[in-house]
């Protein structure tokens, strides 16, 4: 589609419209870190992070979410509960934009989850490329540097305005309607391959992979019996802090409650991990991952193996550098483990 | 396709009302279900559905009857916790809500012209059952039967009415076993795998299902090697913790299989060299 920029004033003026009449959601500060949430002032708005600490896919898949409710009696009613509050997305980095991109597919494969289509439906993404990266950031490593689907808008910091892709009739319809965007020139295009080209840089000279993406997942499947997974799980806790911060973790639990009057009440699902210990028991005191190292492998074999497989071979890791930051003994950052294993 | 689907949301059961209910042992309850919508549930034998006891919970369940019988479908439920306690409590004329049928089927057709040879352990019986009985209401199809059914003990047995009826089969072998006897036991004692020495099976000629408690499946596997059954005729039907039914909680995979979509019928040619499956 085409291609426009904009001042960072006239950008200034895009974001106040957009907050005064839509549903916005984007990165703010939050102590010395930075994370997604509804905005009301544009002052707000942070566009030079480096990560937030949670991934935007609370934004289509809540850490609660109602499925139905239902009204128990002689006649039983079970009302499906779809949610589709408009809403636009600012500031999404590339390497969350190709995990949404993956999440796209997975909820959509087989059986389509009509929860998640209606939110995703409802969304307009204005998709950023990122101008810093977070100490953990290995993304560079990990085709995630740039994306090129998935979003309405894609804006590109070239200095002293944003290159802005227009993906979509939804992403031009919005920038016609609140901001003066102007065609882009020659120059902004070279200017934006430029800073395109320049982006795996960003991440810090150790935080590289140092294999070729595509052998990872055949060496990873020839890793399943290593002494790493025993060596490295000794010190896991099973908090499952690594499953909540991922953008490719989507997996979740599925509970009922009943109100007092025990006649009415709600079938929610919430996010769960599977480095937690009940993940995978059933009936009877057996457990299908009772080893704390099965369990762990198992994550690291899903980014790698499991749901790669699903995505056409695309690694469902995009080395956004959360649970390299948030496991507190340290123990299961991507880098260091796919550097042992796929050398 | 899940017939029993609400079109809005794929985790919405549609209801059913229980025909009729009965305890099977101290642990085990019968129930025959009907669709409130009408519909047939339309179900292959060994694929199982989602049943709901709504703000409790939901479970999945084999459904145990063959779908040669038209007008309704059965489970057998075993007391294993809070929703299969609380199926526990319900009687003819209580509604329950039902998703499915999901996952694989037993190789019905494929075996069709062949010898089977069922062994079930246990609550096995009850999956293993909508194949058994759509191999007898479709006798002429198939060749050898025989069935090797091992409980505990003589009191968790259940269908006995109908095992006393196959018994009773000349074109069946029904050869039963009880790990501990008690006074009123006068067949076989002794783990299931025992059953195998009193049994010929052809090779080239039988298939082999499989089901029961995990802890069975390796036993009764290298048995049915030794008889030189090959691997892709040997079926299995796993158990996983399930949230969804649908492949998207995770709770039910098996390395990179899912055992609500990919199974829970398995040959083990599919799963045998699958490092979690067994
Ligand atoms: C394909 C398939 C077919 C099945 N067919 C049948 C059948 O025909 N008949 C039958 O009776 N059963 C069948 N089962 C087993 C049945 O689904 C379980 O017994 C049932 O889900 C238990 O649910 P519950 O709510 O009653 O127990 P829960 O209250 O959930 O759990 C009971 C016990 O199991 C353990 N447990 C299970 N899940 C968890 C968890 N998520 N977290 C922590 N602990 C957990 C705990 O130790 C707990 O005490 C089948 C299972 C599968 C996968
Ligand atoms: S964050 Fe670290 S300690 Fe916690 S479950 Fe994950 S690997 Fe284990
Ligand atoms: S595995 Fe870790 S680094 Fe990779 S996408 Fe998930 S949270 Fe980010
Ligand atoms: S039961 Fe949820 S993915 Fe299989």
């Amino acid at each position: 589609m085409t291609a426009k920029t904009l001042s960072k004033e006239n950008f200034k003026k895009f974001a106040e419209n957009l907050v005064k009449s839509e549903r916005t959601i984007g990165v703010k500060a939050k102590e010395t870190k930075y994370e997604f949430g509804n905005i009301n002032n544009a002052d707000e708005i942070v566009m030079d992070y480096d990560v937030t600490l949670r991934s935007p896919r609370t934004f289509f898949q809540p850490p609660k979410e109602k499925l139905f409710d239902f009204k128990l009696g002689a006649n039983t009613e079970i009302k499906p509960n779809i949610e589709a509050d408009p809403f636009v997305l600012l500031g999404i980095h590339s390497y969350d934009l190709k995990a949404l991109n993956q999440m796209d597919i997975i909820w959509d494969e087989n059986n389509a989850d009509q929860h998640y289509k209606a939110r995703r439906n409802a969304a307009t993404v204005i998709a950023l490329e990122p101008t810093q990266a977070s100490e953990w950031s290995f993304w560079g490593s990990m085709d995630s540097s740039t994306v090129d689907k998935g979003y309405d808008l894609l804006l590109t910091d070239i200095g002293n305005k944003y290159y802005v892709e227009v993906g979509t009739e939804k992403g031009a319809n919005l920038l016609s309607k609140y901001a003066s965007a102007e065609d882009a020139t020659n120059d902004d295009n070279t200017a934006r391959d430029k800073v395109r080209s320049e982006l795996p840089n960003l991440c810090k000279a150790d935080r590289k992979v140092k294999c070729d993406t595509d052998g990872i997942t055949a060496s990873m499947k020839n890793s399943y019996n290593n002494a790493i997974w025993e060596k490295l799980a000794e010190k896991c806790y099973s908090c499952g802090s690594c499953n909540l911060v991922c953008p490719t973790c989507y997996c979740f639990d599925v509970k009922d409650t009943i109100e007092l009057d025990l006649a009415t009440g709600q079938r929610t699902r919430k996010w769960d991990g599977c480095l937690l210990e009940p993940f995978a028991k059933v009936a009877g005191d057996e457990n299908f991952r009772e080893n704390r190292a099965d369990r762990f492998r198992h994550r690291i074999l899903r980014k790698t193996v499991y749901v790669a497989d699903k995505l056409n071979g695309e690694l469902a890791c995009v080395g956004c550098g959360r649970c390299s930051s948030t496991c507190l003994p340290d123990i299961t950052d991507p880098v260091k483990i796919l550097n042992e294993l796929c050398s | 396709m899940a017939t029993a689907m609400n079109d809005k949301s794929l985790y919405a059961p549609v209801i059913a009302t229980i025909e009729e209910a009965k305890m099977l042992t101290t642990t085990e309850k019968y129930f025959k279900l009907k669709l409130n919508n009408g519909n047939e549930l339309g179900h292959k034998p060994g694929q199982f559905v989602e049943v709901s006891v709504l703000g409790i919970g939901e479970a999945p369940i084999s459904i145990s009857s063959s779908p040669t019988q038209k007008g309704y479908f059965e489970l057998v439920v075993r007391n294993a916790g809070n929703v299969t306690g609380a199926l526990h409590k319900l009687e003819a004329g209580s509604t329950v809500g039902i998703r499915g049928p999901f996952g694989t089927n037993f190789p019905y057709e494929e075996t069709k012209g062949r010898d089977i040879l069922f062994v079930a352990g246990g609550l096995g019986l009850a999956p293993a059952r909508s194949f058994i009985n759509y191999v007898l209401d479709n006798r002429g199809d198939y060749k050898d039967v025989t069935i090797l059914f091992g409980a505990k003990s003589p009191t968790e047995r259940f269908f006995t009415d109908e095992l006393k009826k196959i018994s009773e089969m000349k074109d069946v072998n029904l050869l039963e076993t009880v790990d501990n006897g008690d006074a009123s036991w006068t067949g076989n004692t002794g783990v299931i795998t025992t059953l195998f020495s009193k049994i010929n099976p052809n090779p080239n000629t039988t298939s082999c299902v499989v089901v029961g408690p995990p802890i069975m499946y390796k036993f009764v596997i290298a048995e049915a090697k030794k008889k030189d059954i090959t691997d892709d005729n040997i079926i299995v039907s796993l158990e996983r913790n399930m949230k969804c039914g649908v492949g998207k909680c995770g709770h039910c995979q098996i390395n990179n299989l899912y055992c609500c979509q990919d199974g829970p019928v398995f040959t083990l040619a599919e799963v045998g060299q699958i490092p979690e499956a067994f």
